[in-house]
Formats: structure tokens, C-alpha cells, sequence
């Protein structure tokens, strides 16, 4: 019998960056109307893999077929030509300009040497309706919300005919009701016979979702599976190389007395009338839908944003927080939810970004004691196992996992009593998770209180004390023992 | 540090040295030595002689460079205490000369050496000496030896460089800063015109004009820095409260502190000032060094140690790589744009108050297009305009470079016209080059 060629045919695909080799010659496979998951842990070399099938980068050695045919994928032109699109996961659209304007971008319709606006939003809202939605074609994109970027995202690949489409981590900023939406649209694109690779960290959507799994651990495929003919823990097994037998450490801490107390802290409409308290050595975790306050509710704790009334007590003793510094000097720390944007300078040494809070305490009269300096970060290093090669290196080039642990050290060598982890594992791969979590473990060992905003209800489950869900900016629910709860249970409370 | 580290920090430190080499190479030429340098080397042939020279006669014409050589020889020759010649001194025309050898002939004395100049040995009286004065022995007859030495690397020339770029510079560590936060200055040239007008008008109006004193002077200057500092605290104060782009603050200011200093100096310059006013801008107390290229060296020094090895450092560079990162870590970021604009706008006031001194006057028009080459300076010292980064010695070397860039082209004779557009591809150059090393 003789098959059909696969639709897409990657073989022996290398590339090396300088001092990596970042692919050693991988082979992957898509078929018609098919949804495949790529997985793998942070710098495995899926997104390597994928630029390359999007034509931005070019692979040293190595092949790519089209239907049997081979095909040249030089450049984001070649790409498109083959009928790829890749949805990477920092988003391709000019803030400034409406969905329209955006989809067209670079193939504007024209009639007489003019833009023919009139025949573009016609197309356009026929592509939205395709995909079941329905936005302000006129807002610029940047008024959007992250999961209505994404739909201008598909919507442009849709333009053009894409036959296969790419999505690098597409759920990683969704709520789980957008999560959902998602879902339903790419099952829609499958059966409309378009293939697509789905890269995500998310093993739950990964099984909801996919048809067949390909892991790639170390920029090689380590392994090609059906989706149901492979176990949770076949998968990370695949990933990580090595047997995990838990995805969340044990912990035997046991949370004290309210250290935090929190009461009426208000802010428009996004904050209205928050209150809470933190124990000592308790992990409390905040969840909720994205927008629902939680982010915004930190920030005024942190100082981050001005706050219009609140009570903050430390131990009992009222807070004056107006500003980060403030904050920082009553011991809170904030790990951000954004490290790129707003936890490290990227640009910047690892070294450099360790001392910026601490420089107070590593300076005297004004001169940095650089020796202090070294040897204090370089304690934090062996201690948090931060994988670096020396410390200049620039922050912008550690993986995800790496570069977390540098913004931990920075608030650990402050030592922060109450620690805000604002999704502290987004963009991390499997194995740095767990050491993330058994970080997080000693810590409130040691005393110290957690407060983490999480979406990934498995996360919150697995390591909270105590759950707050919060909707429209009020606290909607407690959950007070998160081991015997439900996802359902939290989904209920966050949709109120 | 490595040597690669180095040489990413300070690449157009090479790039300056090719074009000194490039200058050095253009403007080889014959030098005659003249003044002191000549008398040095003429001692030295004496001292070499072998028999000590008892009487000598020195033959000059009329003129400061001979004058001092002349005064120069004998203390030299003086200096050799018991076993000093006789020494007599022509000074004037060919026709002086000969009356003193006839007087010398006369007396019957006899002469051991003639020391010229390049001018005076050339004159006739002394061509044939023996025949002409037989009586006076075999004198040796000794003038200065021209060399072969490059214009541009004669220590004047290197040093006068130095001087033209000292304002230059010195306003350029305060816009290095304020680009390293990732902002723009552009206000500086206009508040160094407002510096200089201020300071000579306060010393005209309130220190007693050209009877100032010292203390009067300096109080006087640093009013005129403080009030430009008061200026970038105005900028800073509009940037960090009201958010608007520090390209339009200090563009706004720019024309405000242009028009102030017109306004002050009623749109004249002002000249009455205590000739004592020019120590700062022309003298050199310390080594020949000019005062105003010392207090350079000494600004840079500081400038270095505190962005390299200070806290406030860090965190001028943390604003600028990221401010949002910077805030969330407990950076006081409004403080630290504030240090940097005041800083900024301060020493473009000292720039003023150097360049009044320089030129001993204050006029609003001072300054015209310097914040275009202070920035330019800076972008190739290689500054990021994005923030975040940049060395102060690269801004020194970038200062540099435009310096030699156009004193080469004087002492090559290209039109001041070309002179432009050479400039403007070198500095386009310059950062093409830095591109290109940060990309490989």
C-alpha cells in the first residue's frame, strides 16, 4: 500500500548558536488535520525548532518536505509561501494599529493604488466569525486583551491559507475560561483540515487536546507517541529524562498565627475592599480568573500602585507603604508575574541584578564593596543551584527556571519576610518547577509567609495552605484545605 | 578584566589610536627647533664636545622664540658652576654681530664657540669666520638641528587638542549619564551660553567688573553653575512628575535658556572682566598641563569611580536598563533621574563658566550646536541611546575622537566646509563600527 506522504517532513534539522548546539539533528512529522503536541523542557530546543519552520531562523544542515516536496524555508516569506504560520509566544502585531489593519499587514488590499479599507474589514470579520468571535475591529491591538491578540494572530494565519499552524505556549496567559474558548477554535481549524503544533508546558491541555505527542530533551526527538498511548508520568519521564515521582515536594510545616494582616485595601474597580491575612510559614495562594484583581491587589501591597484605602499590618504594627522602597524595607518582596518586563534589567550582569535591591547593605558610604558583593551572590548561586557560567553573565540569557532563581536570591539576600510569588513557575519547564516549589518549601520552613498568585490550578492545589479566589476584585471564596478540594470547586468560586 | 572585556568597553580607544596614527603619518614634516628646545639641544652638543668650551658667544636676532633661547643657553651653560665659560650675548641684526666680533678681535680675546639659532647661522658675518677674525681662533660654529617629527604629535598640538575638547568633554559626562538612564539632554548648549553670559554679567554688575577679585569671580561662577543646576532640576522635575519625554523638556529649555542668556546679555557679549578671569580656561599651572584639561581628567576620574564603583552608579544604570525592574527592586528612580538631569545641566554650566574664561568673555551665542557634539560624543564613546549602558572613558574617548578628527584636518588644510561632512561620516562610521562589534 502506498501512503500519502506526511504533510510537513522535518529531517535531520541542526543548528548551533554560538557555544550551543542547539539542535542535533531532529526529525518531525505532521500529518492532514492533525494537532500535535511538542513538548519539553525550557531549551530543549522547541522553539529553536519552530523559528526555523517559521523562517526565522535557517537551519545549518538538514531538510524540510511539503507534501514529499522539498521546500526552501530561508526566510518568513519561504514560510509563508509553504503555508506556515507560527504564533510565537510574544505576539506579532504592532500595538499601535487596529486588528484589520493588522491581519493585512504586509499584504494590504488595494484598489487603484489606495488602501481598500472597505474589502479588508469585510474579510476580516468573516475570519473572526469563522473562528466564533467577536472584537472591536477598530481598537488598536494593544487595547485588546491577551486572548483576543491571539484570535488577531489566528486570524491573520487564516488569511493567508496557512495549512499548518504553530502555537508556542498559546495558553500560558489565558484564563481558564479563555483556555476553553481556545480549545473549541482549534478543534474547529482541525476539522477544517488544518494541522497545527501545539508547544505547551501544560500536560492537562496536552491530553484534552492533542492527537499525538513528539519530545524533544536536549535538541534531540526523544520520543513519538500517540497521545492515547501514553501515561502522565511516561511523559515527564520523557522530558526531564528521569522518573519524577511527585510533581509537587512534601511539606510538613505547619502555618502559625496572622504575621500579614491586610484589611480594606481598594483601588477603582480592578481592587474593592480586599482583606486577608498571611501566617507564619504559610503558603497562601491567590487564584482566580485573569483580571479578576489578584495581580492588582499585590501591587498595592507592594506599593506598586497607589492605593486609595487600606490597612497593612506586619506583626501587628501599621505599615506606611507608598512606594516599592517602602515596602521592601518592611520585608515584602515581589517576584514578578512578568520577569522579562519587570523582575530583571535583561541587559544587565546576573551579578548586577542580585545587588540592586541589596545594594543599601552591600555599599558603604556610597561605594558598592564589590568583593561583598561577589562572594554573597555567589553563596545564593550554590545554594539556589543557579546554572551559570560566571557571574556576568547577562540575565537576558539564562532559560526561564535560571533566571527565577536569580529574582528569588535578589529578595532571599534581602531577607524578605513575606515573599509575593506572582506565577512563579509560567514559562519554566518541568524539572525547575519542582525545584522551584521545594525552594518555596524551605522557605516557609524557615518562617517565612508566601503569598503566590497562580492560574494553573493543579499548582495551587498541590502547594497552597490556604486558597482566596478572587472575581471583578472582591475575594469570592476561601478554601481552607486545599488537599481535599477540586478544581471544579476553585472554577465555581472564580466565575461566581 | 580580559583583554576581549576591554576591548568591547573601549573599542574606539583603537579607533582613535588609528587616526592619531593616520594624522601622524599626514603631517610628517621638517621641524626647527626654536626657544628652549633649541638651547636643550644645542647644550647637549656642546657638553659633548670633548674639551669644555671656555668662551662662547651667542648669536640671536631680536625676537621672544630667540630671546628665550639665548636666556635658556646660558643658564644652561651657567649650570655647569666652576668650569661655566664666558658667555656674551648678540642680540639683533647681522650688522650687531659683526661689531661685536670686531670689539672681540679688537681686545684680542679668542672665541671657542658660536651658537646660533637656524636664522642667524645663515647669516654672511659668520660664513668664514677664520678669514674674516683670525685673531679669534677656530670657534665651532653651532646652530640647532632641524628633525623629522609629525605637526599633529608635537606635544603643543596634543595638549591644544586637549584644550578644545575640554568643554566639550566636560558637559559630556553629564549628558552620559542622562543617556545612560535612557533619556536626552538637548538643553546643554544653551545653558552653557546662559552660564557664561551670567557669570561675566554678575562679575561686571556685582563683583567690581574688571577690579574683581578672586573670591568674587568664583562666588560669581558658581552662581551661574548653581542656576543651570536649578535648570535640570526643572527638567528633571517635569520628566519624572509629569511624564513628558525628556526630549521635549530639553528641547523646551533649550530655547528657554537661549533666550535667557539673550535676554541677560541684552543680546551683546560681555566683555568686562578682570584679564586675572582667563586662569581657568588658559592657564597651565601644573606640569604645561591647561587648567581646564586638568580639571577634565579629574571630572572623568570621578565620573568613572561613580558609575563603576557607587550605588547611585547602579542605579543610574538600572534605570535605564529597565525602570519598571529598577522601581519593583527599591531603585529611587525620580531621585536618581533627578540626580542625572541636575548633574547634566550643572556641568554644562561649568562648561560655560570654562569656555567665559577661555574666551574672557560671556555671549548668548556660546555653545551653538555643542549639545549636537556632546551627544555625538557620546554615541561614539559607545553610549546606547536606548540606556542602560556606556562607559564614561568611552565617552572621553569619543570626545577625543572628534577633537583629533578635526584638528588633523586643520593641520592637513581641508576646508573647514568638508571639514563637516567628514565629521558627520565619521561619527555615522564610528557607530556602524561599534554595531558591528556587538553583533559578531
Amino acid at each position: 500500500m502506498i501512503q500519502a506522504p506526511p504533510l510537513l517532513q522535518m529531517r535531520g534539522i541542526v543548528k548551533s548558536f554560538p557555544g550551543v548546539k542547539a539542535l542535533r539533528g531532529v526529525d518531525l512529522e505532521l500529518h492532514s488535520g492533525e494537532v500535535l503536541a511538542l513538548l519539553g523542557e525550557n531549551g530543549a530546543g522547541k522553539s529553536t525548532l519552530m523559528r526555523i519552520l517559521g523562517g526565522a531562523h535557517k537551519a545549518d544542515a538538514g531538510s524540510i518536505r511539503i507534501d514529499g516536496r522539498e521546500a526552501p524555508f530561508n526566510t518568513p516569506q519561504d514560510s509563508r509561501a509553504a503555508g506556515v504560520a507560527v504564533i510565537y509566544q510574544e505576539f506579532n502585531l504592532v500595538p499601535g494599529l487596529t486588528a484589520v489593519e493588522n491581519i493585512f499587514l504586509g499584504r494590504e488590499t488595494t484598489r487603484g493604488g489606495l488602501l481598500d479599507k472597505h474589502t479588508e474589514r469585510a474579510r476580516a470579520r468573516e475570519l473572526f466569525q469563522r473562528l466564533g468571535a467577536d472584537l472591536d475591529l477598530d481598537a488598536p491591538c494593544r487595547c485588546l486583551t491577551t486572548a483576543q491578540q491571539q484570535l488577531v494572530e489566528i486570524a491573520k494565519a487564516l488569511a493567508f491559507d496557512a495549512r499548518i499552524l504553530v502555537m508556542d505556549e498559546p495558553s500560558a496567559a489565558l484564563t481558564a475560561h479563555e483556555v476553553g474558548r481556545l480549545f473549541e477554535i482549534i478543534r474547529d481549524l482541525r476539522s477544517q483540515g488544518i494541522s497545527i503544533i501545539y508547544i505547551s508546558h501544560r500536560l492537562d491541555e496536552v491530553f484534552a487536546m492533542t492527537d499525538r505527542v513528539t519530545v524533544l530533551r536536549d535538541g534531540s526527538n526523544v520520543g513519538d507517541r500517540l497521545t492515547a498511548n501514553i501515561t502522565r508520568a511516561e511523559m515527564i519521564q520523557l522530558m526531564v529524562g528521569r522518573e519524577l515521582t511527585d510533581e509537587f515536594p512534601q511539606r510538613s510545616t505547619i502555618p502559625g498565627p496572622a504575621r500579614l494582616e491586610v484589611s480594606g485595601l481598594r483601588r477603582g474597580r480592578a481592587v474593592r475592599d480586599v482583606s486577608f491575612t498571611v501566617g507564619r510559614g504559610e503558603i497562601l495562594a491567590l487564584t482566580g480568573l485573569v483580571g479578576a484583581g489578584r495581580t492588582e491587589t499585590l501591587r498595592l501591597l507592594f506599593g506598586a500602585d497607589p492605593r486609595e484605602a487600606g490597612e497593612i499590618r506586619l506583626d501587628g504594627r501599621l505599615l506606611n507603604i507608598g512606594s516599592p522602597s517602602d515596602a521592601i524595607a518592611a520585608g515584602i518582596g515581589l517576584l514578578t508575574e512578568d520577569r522579562k518586563t519587570q523582575g530583571l534589567v535583561l541587559a544587565h550582569s546576573v551579578r548586577e541584578n542580585f545587588a540592586l535591591p541589596n545594594l543599601e547593605r552591600l555599599s558603604s558610604q556610597g561605594f558598592v564593596r564589590m568583593r561583598a558583593e561577589r562572594e554573597e551572590f555567589a553563596r545564593y548561586v550554590e545554594q539556589l543551584q543557579i546554572k551559570i557560567p560566571n557571574q556576568e553573565q547577562r540575565a537576558g540569557n539564562l532559560s526561564g527556571g535560571n533566571q527565577q532563581k536569580v529574582v528569588l536570591a535578589k529578595w532571599l539576600a534581602r531577607h524578605c519576610e513575606i515573599l509575593i510569588f506572582d506565577e512563579p513557575t509560567r514559562g519554566i519547564d518541568v524539572g525547575a518547577k519542582f525545584e522551584i516549589y521545594r525552594l518555596m518549601n524551605e522557605l516557609v520552613a524557615a518562617g517565612k509567609s508566601i503569598i503566590m498568585i497562580s492560574s494553573e490550578l493543579p499548582e495551587v492545589l498541590g502547594m497552597a495552605d490556604r486558597i482566596l479566589v478572587m472575581h471583578e476584585g472582591r475575594i469570592t471564596g476561601e478554601i481552607a484545605d486545599p488537599r481535599s478540594a477540586t478544581q471544579e470547586q476553585i472554577m465555581r468560586l472564580a466565575i461566581a | 578584566m580580559k583583554p576581549s572585556r576591554l576591548f568591547a568597553d573601549y573599542g574606539m580607544v583603537l579607533v582613535l589610536a588609528l587616526l592619531c596614527a593616520l594624522f601622524s603619518a599626514l603631517t610628517f614634516s621638517d621641524q626647527s627647533p626654536t626657544g628652549e628646545a633649541a638651547a636643550i639641544q644645542v647644550a647637549k652638543m656642546l657638553g659633548q664636545g670633548g674639551s669644555r668650551p671656555a668662551r662662547v658667544l651667542i648669536a640671536t636676532r631680536d625676537q621672544p622664540d630667540d630671546v628665550a633661547y639665548a636666556a635658556a643657553l646660558q643658564r644652561l651653560l651657567s649650570a655647569a658652576g666652576s668650569s661655566a665659560p664666558s658667555v656674551s650675548v648678540v642680540r639683533g641684526e647681522p650688522k650687531d654681530a659683526r661689531e661685536t666680533l670686531q670689539r672681540l678681535a679688537a681686545s684680542g680675546e679668542r672665541l671657542d664657540v658660536v651658537a646660533c639659532t637656524q636664522a642667524t647661522g645663515a647669516w654672511l658675518v659668520f660664513s668664514n669666520l677664520q678669514a674674516d677674525f683670525p685673531s679669534l681662533g677656530e670657534p665651532r660654529f653651532v646652530t640647532p638641528r632641524s628633525y623629522r617629527w609629525p605637526n599633529f604629535l608635537k606635544s603643543e598640538n596634543l595638549l591644544n587638542i586637549a584644550n578644545q575638547i575640554a568643554v566639550i568633554a566636560i558637559v559630556a559626562i553629564g549628558v552620559s549619564m542622562v543617556i545612560i538612564t535612557g533619556g536626552i539632554d538637548l538643553s546643554v548648549g544653551s545653558l552653557l551660553a546662559l552660564s557664561s553670559v551670567l557669570s561675566a554679567r554678575l562679575i561686571r554688575d556685582y563683583a567690581g567688573g574688571i577690579a574683581a577679585s578672586p573670591a568674587g569671580m568664583l562666588l560669581c561662577c558658581l552662581v551661574a553653575i548653581f542656576a543651570c543646576g536649578a535648570v535640570g532640576a526643572f527638567s528633571g522635575a517635569m520628566i519624572t512628575r509629569f511624564s513628558i519625554p525628556p526630549f521635549i523638556v530639553t528641547l523646551a529649555m533649550m530655547l528657554v535658556g537661549s533666550g535667557i542668556a539673550y535676554i541677560l546679555a541684552k543680546g551683546q557679549s560681555i566683555y568686562q572682566i578682570p584679564e586675572s578671569f582667563v586662569w581657568l580656561g588658559r592657564g597651565a599651572d601644573f606640569l604645561n598641563v591647561p587648567n581646564a584639561v586638568f580639571l577634565m581628567a579629574v571630572l572623568y576620574g570621578l565620573a568613572h569611580i561613580l558609575m563603576s564603583r557607587m550605588k547611585l552608579g547602579r542605579h543610574l544604570y538600572a534605570v535605564g536598563g529597565n525602570s519598571e525592574a529598577a522601581r519593583l527592586s527599591g531603585v529611587p528612580v525620580r531621585r536618581v533621574l533627578m540626580f542625572a538631569y541636575i548633574a547634566s545641566a550643572s556641568l554644562a554650566g561649568l562648561g560655560g563658566v570654562i569656555m567665559a574664561s577661555q574666551l574672557k568673555s560671556g555671549s548668548p551665542t556660546y555653545g551653538g550646536m555643542y549639545e549636537l557634539y556632546v551627544i555625538a560624543a557620546v554615541v561614539v564613546g559607545g553610549t546606547s541611546l536606548a540606556g542602560g549602558e556606556g562607559r564614561m572613558f568611552g565617552t572621553l574617548a569619543g570626545a577625543f575622537t572628534i577633537a583629533v578628527i578635526q584638528n588633523g584636518m586643520n593641520l592637513t588644510n581641508v576646508e573647514s566646509y568638508t571639514q563637516k561632512v567628514v565629521l558627520g561620516l565619521v561619527i555615522l562610521g564610528a557607530v556602524l563600527v561599534d554595531k558591528a562589534r556587538n553583533t559578531r
